[in-house]
């Protein structure tokens, strides 16, 4: 590896602040990247690291701060201009366009010509070479879309290449890799290392960035809290310093929620062979009172189709739900309603809280939902309800009257969670309840649950945070590939234990 | 780059056979194919119906004649629907071109003046659709209906009733007949097919139509890899805009005429000629001569049933069905590709 304080740096950015509307995303922080590392940008979500992507990437403008490419200080204010300084991006979900060719994909924009035409020959031939470089053999003119993901973040690396770029920003890029895929792109990573490339990588995935980073930026809420070769980092100072003063509290509601649950009665919501076809096979789960049953997988495993074919979201083609030992119809999200199981979408924007509406009437909306529209809530009962849940859950403004839209993620997911409280459900399905929201709204949310479940209320709790479901939940149910490959007990694993499970277990059975 | 090589290729195809080859890079074609397929199966069917007084060289001469200005509505419109967008305002757009430009020569204006205006106005009003669309967040459908009334009533404004034209230059386009053997084409068809041909050419062989293509597939991704999507859209409803002043112009010389009326409800045709030759409405799968198909599919069918001295109704009943079995095909086609991801 080269020396640190020999080699210039080819990305200086310096005291980067940017607002949204209420929010300081990013505040005077400081990143240096240079030639030859793989530098990891680590942070708990909603740390602000994809903020300081897109603002290095130019999809966001800086409010202060500056960025200097090869020396040479830069505004960009597109895509297109970060890649012209030579800044390339692979997303986690892959940008490209599946509709077009795997040659094109690599090529667009940079298309060999003849004269004004395109030469489609020389245009596949330089794709096919782009690709050859990183090791990847496939057809350029085959359709994009008829590749795996794996491969198409490869095609994506390689229209990097095509750019000629200096950096090389993956995003993400191994969450929806298996074990042997993310092998591959760690040796394209470390080849174009070797050649110089300066490479920006960030992943959830602890044991995979000290596999392959020299460097580790931390951020924390928005804040810069320091830079550090690897070998001087061990991984539970770097934790402690992604999540700060939250551990002791995150600590505290693990402990809480390592109950014993008593599994000898009924269950309170019991699915068997529940399956679709190309959707899920047929898969049972059993969540008993009290108790919170994570479900743990990666992205595109089918977690969330499994609870989408529990409360009737979608029309499962096999299996019987049972409510309370008896056989119940839930053919629509209705029929869930009427059977206390509450639903709260991971579309949070898309599919859960009206941004038009207040918080007091967003909260109130799932209450009028279940006595029908007919039946008038009182005044005075919405009232008490809305109070107590903003009380409750900590939400912030503590304005019945603010429109959702204006609230920050947190919060809104907060109204959310408040929403189908208020429905007072017996089961409570949560996908993806924590994503994307700030770490200390991110505790008010996990601190909620624990405390209703050991209540009694059940839960189904989804998130791709695997620290979160352990901690949470009592139960965890894996699934990969659309297949429920089996259940742990969360007190007798780790965190590693559940990487392990989720990667490897029934390998054999699967073949 | 041999340093950045792995140990072992990362995915090496064995040989696979042609077909799956074939199916593996042209999956989107199949509408197109298919749409190839209902014109032949409409011909034959026509044929032994008509017991072979369909297919003569008349007959096909005509279909491009009578079709020319849906064929160059049709050709404009596959830019729109290509980039994920739809365009209502073509139907309107050509009939106001149509009697300005039937007007301005009533007036005096010379052609050579005249044309000009009638291709710009054209262009204009899909320019200011565009810029609604792209800057203003406005949705096609709504931004284009708001052209659709525009291009109305900027027609019934120049003239209420029809005006005829007497320009030769004009009419030449129409009653130009070249001919070998019983076949003829007029200078209004010449027109529409290198309106097909410029357009392949454009969608297929530039970098701007590839950047077509990419905003229709996925506009967010398009702008990150660096594409010019707003500069893209805003010039696709232009290309529409001026189609439709172009057809205005072939209208006006295959009719004699200007009249503000004309045109109404040929949007639709357009749109549905595209849907049928196999271009898919959400964007980014199609072809301009799968639109050009379309086209001749709707003649055909328009042909048959004046042939069989049938109702004219006949005629939407048939589109109308068409239309369902294509956009159910697309859905198949769309989930299948979806699905293997």
């Amino acid at each position: 590896m080269t020396e640190d304080n020999v080699v210039p740096p080819i990305v200086e950015m310096t005291g980067i602040t940017i607002r949204f509307p209420g929010v300081l995303a990013l505040d005077r922080v400081d990143f240096t990247l240079r030639p030859g590392e793989v530098h990891s940008l680590m942070g708990e979500n909603g740390a602000g690291k994809s903020t300081l992507i897109k603002a290095l990437t130019g999809v966001y403008a800086i409010d202060a701060g500056s960025i200097v490419v090869a020396g040479e200080r830069k505004t960009f204010s597109t895509a297109a201009d970060a890649q012209a300084a030579g800044i390339s991006t692979v997303y986690q979900e892959v940008n490209l366009c599946t509709n077009l060719t795997v040659g094109e994909n690599v090529m667009l924009g940079h298309e060999k010509r003849r004269g004004n035409a395109i030469d489609w020959k020389s245009t596949h031939r330089a794709a096919t070479e782009h690709m050859e470089g990183l090791g990847l053999t496939i057809d350029p003119r085959s359709m994009l879309s008829s590749h795996s993901i794996a491969i198409q973040q490869l095609v994506a690396i390689s229209r990097a290449m095509v750019l000629d770029a200096k950096v090389l920003i993956l995003d993400e890029p191994t969450s929806s890799l298996d074990r042997g895929e993310v092998e591959q792109l760690f040796g394209v990573i470390r080849g174009l290392r070797d050649k110089g490339v300066a490479i920006l990588f960030v992943s959830h995935f602890l044991d995979q960035v000290y596999e392959i980073s020299d460097r580790i930026t931390v951020l924390r809420n928005g804040a810069l809290v320091g830079e550090y070769p690897i070998a001087e980092l061990p991984r539970d100072a770097l934790v402690t310093k992604m999540i700060g003063h939250e551990l002791e509290d995150l600590a505290a509601i693990a402990s809480s929620s390592h109950r014993v649950i008593d599994r000898s009665g009924t269950p309170v919501v019991r699915a068997e062979a529940l399956g679709k076809r190309g959707v899920l096979e047929p898969a049972d789960l059993d969540v008993y009172e009290g108790e919170v049953v994570g479900i743990a997988g990666l992205l595109g495993s089918g977690r969330t189709e499994l609870v989408r074919l529990l409360y009737g979201a979608d029309r499962p083609d096999s299996g019987t739900i049972e409510v309370h030992g008896e056989h119940a119809k839930v053919h629509q999200p209705r029929h869930a309603i009427e059977k206390r199981i509450s639903f709260s979408s991971e579309n949070r924007r898309e599919e859960g809280v009206v941004a038009d509406l207040t918080v007091a009437e967003n909260i109130v909306l799932g209450m009028q939902a279940r006595l029908g529209w007919l039946r008038k809530v009182p005044k005075k009962d919405q009232d008490a309800v809305v109070q107590e849940y903003i009380e409750a859950l900590g939400v912030r403004p503590a304005n019945p009257n603010a429109l959702v839209g204006n609230l920050s993620g947190g919060n809104q997911q907060k109204v959310l969670l408040a929403r189908w409280l208020a429905t007072a459900p017996e089961l409570l399905v949560l996908d993806e309840p924590t994503r994307g929201i700030d770490v200390g709204a991110k505790a008010d949310i996990q601190r909620k649950v624990a405390e209703l479940s050991a209540q009694g209320l059940s839960v189904i709790f989804i998130s791709s945070e695997l620290e979160e479901v352990l901690r949470l939940a009592q139960r965890v149910v894996v699934l990969r590939d659309r297949r429920k490959i089996g259940e742990l007990d969360s007190s007798s694993t780790d965190l590693d234990g559940l990487i392990d499970y989720i990667a490897n277990a029934g390998e054999g059975s699967a073949a | 780059m041999t340093a950045t090589t792995l140990d072992r290729p990362v995915r090496t195809q064995e040989k696979p056979s042609m077909l799956k080859t074939f199916l593996s890079r042209n999956g989107s074609m199949m509408p197109t194919f298919a749409a190839i397929l209902i014109l032949i199966l409409l011909f034959a069917g026509a044929e032994a119906f008509l017991r072979g007084d369909f297919i003569t060289p008349r007959n096909i001469s005509a279909l491009l004649l009578d079709n020319a200005y849906l064929l160059v509505l049709a050709v404009g419109m596959t830019f729109v629907i290509l980039t994920g967008g739809i365009d209502l305002s073509v139907g309107s757009v050509m009939a106001f071109t149509g009697i300005l430009g039937a007007r301005m020569l009533a007036e005096g204006a010379p052609v050579a003046v005249t044309v000009p205006t009638m291709l710009l106005g054209g262009a204009a009003i899909g320019l200011l659709i565009g810029i609604l669309v792209q800057y203003f967040g406005v949705q096609p459908f709504i931004a284009s209906l708001a052209g659709l009334f525009l291009g109305r009533g900027l027609a019934y404004i120049v003239s209420l009733s029809s005006i005829k034209v007497e320009e030769p230059a004009i009419l030449w386009l129409q009653s130009t007949r070249m001919s070998f053997g019983g076949w003829y084409i007029t200078p209004t068809g010449i027109i529409a097919l290198s309106a097909v041909a410029i357009a392949a050419f454009v969608l297929h062989l530039t970098r701007f139509g590839r950047t077509i293509y990419a905003v229709g597939g996925n506009e967010q991704s398009a702008r990150l890899m660096g594409l010019k999507v707003g500069r893209v859209k805003i010039a696709a409803y232009t290309i529409s805009g001026f189609c439709a002043g172009l057809a205005g112009l072939i209208l006006t010389a295959y009719s004699g005429a200007g009249y503000p009326r004309n045109g109404i409800g040929t949007e639709l045709d357009a749109i549905a000629a595209v849907v049928i030759g196999g271009t898919l409405l959400i964007g980014g799968r199609g072809y301009v001569l799968g639109s050009m198909v379309g086209v001749f599919v709707y003649g055909t069918i328009k042909t048959i049933i004046s042939f069989m001295g049938a109702e004219q109704s006949w005629m939407q009943i048939i589109v109308g069905a068409l239309l369902l079995l294509f956009i159910v095909v697309q859905r198949a086609i769309v989930a299948r590709s979806d699905g293997r991801r």
